[in-house]
């Protein structure tokens, strides 16, 4: 769409407002239905057996004996998944994940499944079936399995992106390379150099609602998914695919989602259960365990970063170079490309190169994270920002502000920017109160920018005016934090009419067009960028009613606080009509009143935040305690600001998890030793204080009202304004994450000993 | 072998048939239907299947079905009055203390209970009180100020 609103000067009504969300009674009150809350007649349970070891050849998988037990239904392997014919290495890498081919590449990777009558019969055939397994090195470290005696994990792995391709297999899948100018020349023209390798441990989404489904395929080929999922269209295109289904033949349903962030855009456990209907010609329910969400669905990479900066005395960034290592599980991904795009996005820098190198190892296949991959590369550039300024005698927030990317800056990973929120954000965070209080004993403040491309991309959206003028909107993007709200205020906005009047519906996947997912901040940018579509295409159907009721010409029709209005002064004996007086009239004027729109959203507004935090840390142990913390982000306009708020505080508080305590921890067998909540602990609500939040409206040119994605962003300056504060609480620079007790410890303790040796 | 249970669920006299080994968690989720209640880890670490079980706070997953024999359950389905929602239903709506919503129920009766103790509880005693259910979503401000202002609300009628 074009720029067809004077953004700024614009006066909103409804959006802006901070009402209730439609779907809140169901959900305080348990009556909205999750994955998990809904059975079909005849349902079977599923449950799937997973391997125990780290790296295997699978020599031989006899089921005979789980197949006698009374009541088991089916029972499938991958012998059961057909790959002949599927030409998409994603898709066969899916598949594989699913249900492991020839090979196990991770504790928890899944090697059959079991549909029964109930779930201790399920359980009981599991252990009837006997896997012969021929055990093979593994590696789990990133490092590690880059190195040339690494064992090779896919020994059809030759590094894409290198000219000429490598002869020989390694766990490099693909390098990348982003950047421009001469970052030697850059270094040359530095007063002060700096490198550093950072590393970040592997950390989970960790969504409270564990992956479930109901899926069901009957004899004519016709079936239905029931499932939490963050995009039920991209999972109706998968499933049939691999299930070899017609696509319009497969119904999926998006329950009620109990959280995602990215976890929930990946086939985990679905077409298992469809395979298993298939089967056993029964619906078939199934349910990840906790543990088999971490074991089994996708973490964010861990990584290493090795990182060069140059800087001038005055504080001029002349050069920045970096190499970025991240784990992608067994599977190729694009996580690393992902870290080396947004890694120095925040500033304008006039020589700048990153390389991505994807790094295959024996854990769960990567999968998004919020924001994915942007935390670890902004931890290790807005570390060595506060370092680089320390060394120079310049305050770190006057260093990120003469730097700063603006509009017109060349991008470190390739467009020009349009207007950008991170000078605002800055000169927000310098100006606000928390940067000025003061600090108690071991205490230290951090600071650090974010970046967040945010994605746009294919929606579908209906309108539909009741017989009483009331208005639904549905839309084929899940919501997993009040998008509802959002869409509902933005089509009373363009209606005219009271947020009440508006109900938003996520439709299936057989009432609405093609929708991509709920997956990089794009839900309520791009849905009501086609809601909005929607309300003008009705909104012009309604003045041409209008026109023929009244007998004029449409163009003398104005639309105006959700009436027709008849324009000109020889129309003014026509009172205005409402909405709900021609939907009354709507059977003598040409039917239903609705609008429609199909759209490819494009002119996503990429998205900045500054966070500023204050660590206390205890000297003797190294546990750290969350003083307090403030998110400045950039929401364009924002829709729904509680809602908004929401996002910030939401992603700071995952970021603040992942920067403390959140870490995979893998034993020597390459088992994963901290398979649920308790060994693997989140914030809670014990853990944080209040965290503040501002939010700027830097509107999005490319959209009608400026909105901008927000739910992505907050999750990556945290780490870094942790390191941040932690180092100046400590006066030791921290580069590992999570920046656990131990690790605090012992980073001091070695800056002591250091410190001692060079007294010597 | 099935026992046969016999409790109160929220006021209500209900019977259900579970296995022995079978949790109150499944059992009050598959055999009298109340999904209100929710799984997430089954192993008492996140708090979501938090209901009380004679006034006392406890994980669903961590209890039996047959412990519930004779006994007093509340669940968030019995927390609002009819068509009146209880405060803290009321203030999270207000406040916007959920997102997604899965550790809503959890948080709800959680919360109900340390009320039911402590009227006037401190920020600090909200966020100890609640620290045994985990949410994802909302980094607890928005859920503490919205128990902060029940409790407000509530001593005021």
């Amino acid at each position: 769409m074009g720029k067809d609103t004077l953004l700024t000067d614009r006066v909103f009504k409804s959006v802006g407002t901070r009402p209730m969300r439609p779907d809140g009674i169901d959900k305080v009150t348990g009556r909205a239905r999750y994955g998990a809350d809904h059975n079909m007649s005849g349902q079977l349970h599923g449950s799937i057996l997973r391997s125990p070891h780290a790296h295997a050849s699978i020599k031989s998988i006899d089921t005979s004996k789980a197949e006698k037990l009374k009541g088991v239904k089916a029972i499938v392997t991958a012998k059961d998944f057909k790959t002949k014919g599927i030409t998409d290495p994603g898709l066969l890498d899916i598949i594989d994940n699913c249900m492991a081919g020839k090979k196990v590449f991770y504790d928890g990777h899944a090697v059959a499944a079991v549909a029964a009558v109930d779930a201790k019969t399920a359980k009981a055939a599991l252990k009837l079936i006997k896997v012969e397994y021929k055990l093979l090195k593994h590696v789990t470290d990133v490092d590690e399995a880059v190195k040339p005696k690494a064992p090779v994990i896919n020994n059809k792995c030759f590094t894409k992106g290198v000219d000429p391709t490598p002869g020989k297999a390694s766990n490099v899948a693909k390098r990348s390379e982003f950047g421009h100018g001469n970052v030697a020349e850059g270094f040359e023209a530095a007063d002060v150099v700096i490198e550093r390798n950072f590393k970040t441990g592997q950390s989970h989404q960790g969504y409270i609602e564990p992956h479930a489904c109901v899926a069901s395929i009957g004899p004519d080929g016709a079936g239905e998914l029931w499932v939490c999922t963050q995009g039920h269209f991209v999972f109706r295109q998968q499933c049939a695919e691999i299930l070899g289904l017609d696509e319009a033949k497969l119904k999926v349903t998006s329950s009620e989602i109990g959280g995602g962030f990215g976890g929930k855009t990946h086939l985990w456990v679905e077409p298992v259960a469809l395979a298993l209907s298939q089967k056993a010609n029964r619906p078939v329910k199934l349910v990840m365990s906790r543990e088999d969400v971490f074991r089994a669905s996708g973490p964010t990479s861990a990584t290493s970063i090795d990182i060069k900066m140059g800087v001038t005395k005055d504080g001029v960034i002349t050069a920045a170079e970096a190499e970025l290592r991240y784990t992608s599980g067994p599977y190729a991904g694009s996580w690393a490309t992902l870290g080396a795009m947004t890694a120095f996005a925040c500033y304008d820098l006039k020589n700048v190169k990153t390389v991505g190198l994807e790094v295959l190892v024996n854990r769960p296949k990567t999968t998004a994270y919020r924001a994915p991959s942007a935390p670890m590369a902004a931890f290790a550039v807005e570390s060595m920002i506060d370092e680089l300024a320390d060394r120079i005698g310049m305050k770190a927030i006057d260093m990120r502000i003469q730097n700063a990317a603006k509009e017109g800056t060349k991008s470190s990973y390739g467009p020009v920017y349009g207007p950008i929120g991170i000078g605002p954000t800055l000169d927000a965070a310098k100006n606000h109160p928390h940067m000025s209080a003061p600090l108690g004993p071991n205490q230290g403040r951090g600071m650090a920018c974010g970046f967040w491309f945010n994605f746009g991309g294919q929606s579908c959206t209906d309108l539909n005016i009741s017989s009483d003028g009331t208005a639904t909107i549905t839309v084929g993007t899940i919501d997993v934090g009040g998008a509802r709200a959002s869409l509902a205020l933005v089509v009373a906005e363009e209606l005219g009419i009271p947020y009440e009047q508006v109900k938003a519906v996520i439709a299936d996947t057989g009432s609405l067009g093609y929708n991509e997912m709920t997956d990089g901040s794009r839900g309520t940018f791009a849905s009501s960028m086609s809601a909005i579509q929607s309300c003008r295409m009705a909104i012009a159907d309604m003045r041409q009613r209008a026109a023929t009721l009244w007998e004029i010409d449409v163009d003398e029709v104005v639309w105006e606080n959700g009436q027709a209005w008849a324009g000109g002064e020889s129309n003014s004996n026509h009172p205005p009509l409402s909405i709900a007086d021609l939907a009354k009239s709507a059977e003598k004027t040409g039917g239903p009143i609705a609008g429609h729109a199909q759209i490819v959203a494009d002119g996503a507004g990429v998205s900045f935040a500054t966070h500023i935090c204050d660590i206390e840390v205890d000297p003797e142990t190294g546990q750290t305690r969350v003083v307090r913390y403030t998110v400045i982000q950039d929401a364009g306009k924002a829709v729904h600001p509680t809602y908004v708020e929401g996002q910030f505080q939401g992603g700071a508080a995952q970021g603040i998890g992942w920067a403390l305590n959140e870490e995979y921890i893998y034993g020597e067998d390459g088992r994963l030793q901290n398979p649920g909540f308790l060994d693997y602990r989140i914030p809670v609500c014990s853990d944080l204080p209040m965290i503040d939040t501002q939010i700027l409206e830097i509107p999005n040119p490319n959209h009608p009202y400026g909105i901008r994605g927000v739910g992505e962003t907050s999750i990556v300056p945290p780490l870094a304004a942790i390191g941040n504060a932690v180092s100046n609480a400590t006066q030791v620079r921290m580069t590992h994450v999570p920046m656990s007790p131990p690790r605090i410890l012992a980073a001091i303790h070695a800056q002591a000993a250091s410190d001692d040796s060079s007294d010597d | 072998m099935s026992v046969l249970v016999s409790s109160t669920i929220n006021g209500d006299n209900i019977e259900f048939a579970c296995e022995p080994d079978e949790t109150l968690l499944d059992a009050l989720r598959d055999r009298v239907g109340m999904t209100g209640v929710k799984e997430g880890c089954g192993t008492g670490d996140c708090g979501a299947c938090s209901i009380t079980l004679d006034g006392a706070l406890v994980c669903s997953c961590l209890v039996l079905g047959a412990e519930a024999e004779g006994r007093s359950i509340e669940t968030v389905e019995g927390m609002s009055d009819g068509n009146t929602l209880h405060p803290l239903q009321q203030k999270f709506l207000e406040h916007a203390a959920l997102q997604c919503g899965i550790c809503t129920p959890g948080f709800l009766i959680a919360a109900k209970s340390l009320l039911e103790k402590n009227a006037d509880p401190s920020e600090e005693e909200v966020r100890y009180a609640l620290a045994g259910n985990l949410c994802r979503c909302t980094g607890y401000d928005k859920i503490v100020r919205a128990v902060l202002d029940a409790a407000k609300q509530m001593r005021k009628a």
